[in-house]
């Protein structure tokens, strides 16, 4: 299976997102080390390098979802981030790591709301893998 | 001292001289802020220095002569109108007419003095003019206020209703996926948590609906005699079972009665709410304590656990809206962070408080007092 061994690190303090997460990488055959907070997230990153890592953007601080991207890129600078968030259709804040600018001081790949369908998911998840398909 | 800034727009230099001196010296304070207001002075000796003036700094107050060269004190009123300055406007005339006092109102004028003017009419003016113009700055402060505080409590309220939607919708796209298995047996777990979160989503409209109502003074508050005992009875019983399902024993200290006048349904969602916080946030085979007392005039509700505890920066934030303290023990607990910030608003109905005392890992105690009315005395029965 084209996703084999691959280790996906994912971050929520909502405990059904992240088992609902959880279930749909497993599904697709990912490996799923789960973290409910930025602080666990971190604990976990010291003794694993991921593949990928998806983490919430606001969990215990308002922006742990950035520190936790700029920790990771520190660490790995080649574990590619995914922020998930649910603050622009509520704030109208928009964040987007379409450009090089942001990417520089947001330190992470791609900026998906909460509310994609987890096949939108999935297909940023192969294009930061490599996978074609 | 706070400063208010006056423009002198007069083409006499003696009048704009003489209004320097006389407010150069004069202070008014505020009673209810206990503020000391002073008065600084620029001065325009005709209209087009006037609106240089205005449109280079702010001014609270302008002393506007009626005739000046350039511009006219009317046609200087009429741009400030358009330019919506936030200045007040006295107007001084040579003679009180009553055509210069109408036509100036209309443009906005706040007041008028007649040449020639006493010091202590110029003060009285001036006095009035800038309580008026403080009043009105508060007011428009505060509504902004409100406004801000709204506009995150719908934010904040969107985010809330929003998270159990979209939990729910992947939940159902999982099951419709099969993506845990071909058996309905899969899939109880994500069925149970499912349910839970409607719970909480239902909770969390009814915690609403009763900040609503009580916000809104809309709902009938039907004051009666009512036994805090009997309430607090009931409530115990009605949440008996979550309790005993971890092991936790309420007990209710309290007289055979303690009657007051109260609205039933008000006292319910005091003590429901307290108590299941007190069960929620409590260890497993914990205790809580139910303590119903009249003391010095006062009804008093105490509700203590032996719980998780607050520390004392959480207990500063607990009464707000949508305040959850976030932590490792509390991430399982379902709630709608409204409970207390509604127990607090009843309280504040009966002119009375709400407050907490409480430890980290040892437990809290919660407390409400409401004072009897005047006319209610002997409560108590053994």
């Amino acid at each position: 299976m084209m996703a084999d061994n691959k280790k996906i690190l994912i971050a929520d303090d909502d405990i059904d997102m992240l088992e609902q997460l959880k279930m749909q990488l497993q599904g697709w055959g990912f490996e799923v080390i789960e973290a409910e907070s930025q602080e666990e997230a971190e604990r976990k990153l010291e003794r694993l390098k991921p593949d990928l890592a998806i983490y919430d953007l606001m969990m215990e601080n308002r922006d742990s979802g950035f520190v936790l991207s700029y920790k990771t890129k520190k660490k790995y600078p080649d574990v590619p981030v995914i922020i998930v968030t649910a603050v622009t259709g509520e704030t109208g804040l928009k964040f987007d790591a379409g450009t090089e600018e942001m990417r520089r001081w947001i330190k992470a790949e791609a900026i998906l709301d909460k509310d994609i369908r987890f096949e939108q998911l999935k297909r940023e998840i192969d294009r930061l893998l490599g996978e074609d398909r | 001292m706070k400063y208010l800034k006056v423009l002198v727009a007069d083409d006499e230099s003696g009048m704009r001289r003489g209004v320097r001196k006389v407010l150069g010296k004069f202070n008014l304070r505020l009673e209810n802020t206990d503020e000391e207001i002073g008065f600084e002075t620029v001065e325009a000796a005709d209209g087009r220095e006037t609106m240089k003036i205005l449109k280079s700094q702010p001014v609270d107050l302008l002393l506007l002569d009626y005739k000046m060269p350039e511009l006219s004190g009317l046609e200087i009123l009429e741009r400030i109108k358009a330019e919506k300055k936030d200045v007040m406007t006295i107007m001084i005339t040579a003679y009180a007419s009553l055509d210069v006092a109408v036509s100036a109102t209309k443009n906005g004028a706040f007041d008028f003095l007649a040449k020639p003017f006493t010091p202590e009419e110029l003060k009285r003016v001036v006095e009035k003019a800038s309580r008026s113009l403080i009043a009105h700055r508060e007011a428009k402060r505060l509504a902004e206020e409100k406004r801000k505080v709204r506009f995150q409590f719908l934010s904040v309220l969107a985010h809330e209703l929003k998270a159990p939607l979209s939990v729910l919708e992947s939940y159902l796209q999982i099951m419709k996926n099969r993506t845990a298995g071909n058996e309905l047996s899969d899939y109880d777990h994500i069925i149970e948590r499912s349910l839970i979160r409607i719970d909480g989503m239902r909770k969390l409209i009814f915690d609403l609906l009763d900040l609503t109502r009580i916000e809104s003074g809309e709902k009938k508050r039907k004051l009666e005699n009512i036994d805090l005992v009997e309430i607090a009875r009931t409530s115990i019983e009605t949440l008996s079972e979550l309790a005993r399902g971890r092991g936790i024993d309420i007990t209710l200290h309290a007289p055979q009665k303690l009657t007051m006048v109260a609205d039933r349904s008000e006292i319910e969602i005091i003590l429901n709410n307290l108590i299941s916080n007190a069960v929620k946030y409590n260890k497993d085979n914990g205790k809580v304590d139910v303590v119903i007392e009249s003391d010095e005039g006062k009804a008093v509700i105490k509700v203590s656990d032996t719980g998780i505890g607050l520390t004392e920066e959480e207990q500063s934030r607990l009464f707000g809206e949508f305040v959850r303290i976030q932590n490792e023990q509390t991430r399982h607990i379902m709630g709608s962070g409204l409970g207390l910030s509604i127990v607090k608003k009843i309280a504040q109905l009966y002119n009375g408080n709400v407050g907490v005392r409480s430890q980290k890992g040892a437990g809290s105690t919660f407390f409400v007092y409401l004072p009897f009315k005047k006319e209610e005395r002997k409560n108590e029965s053994r």
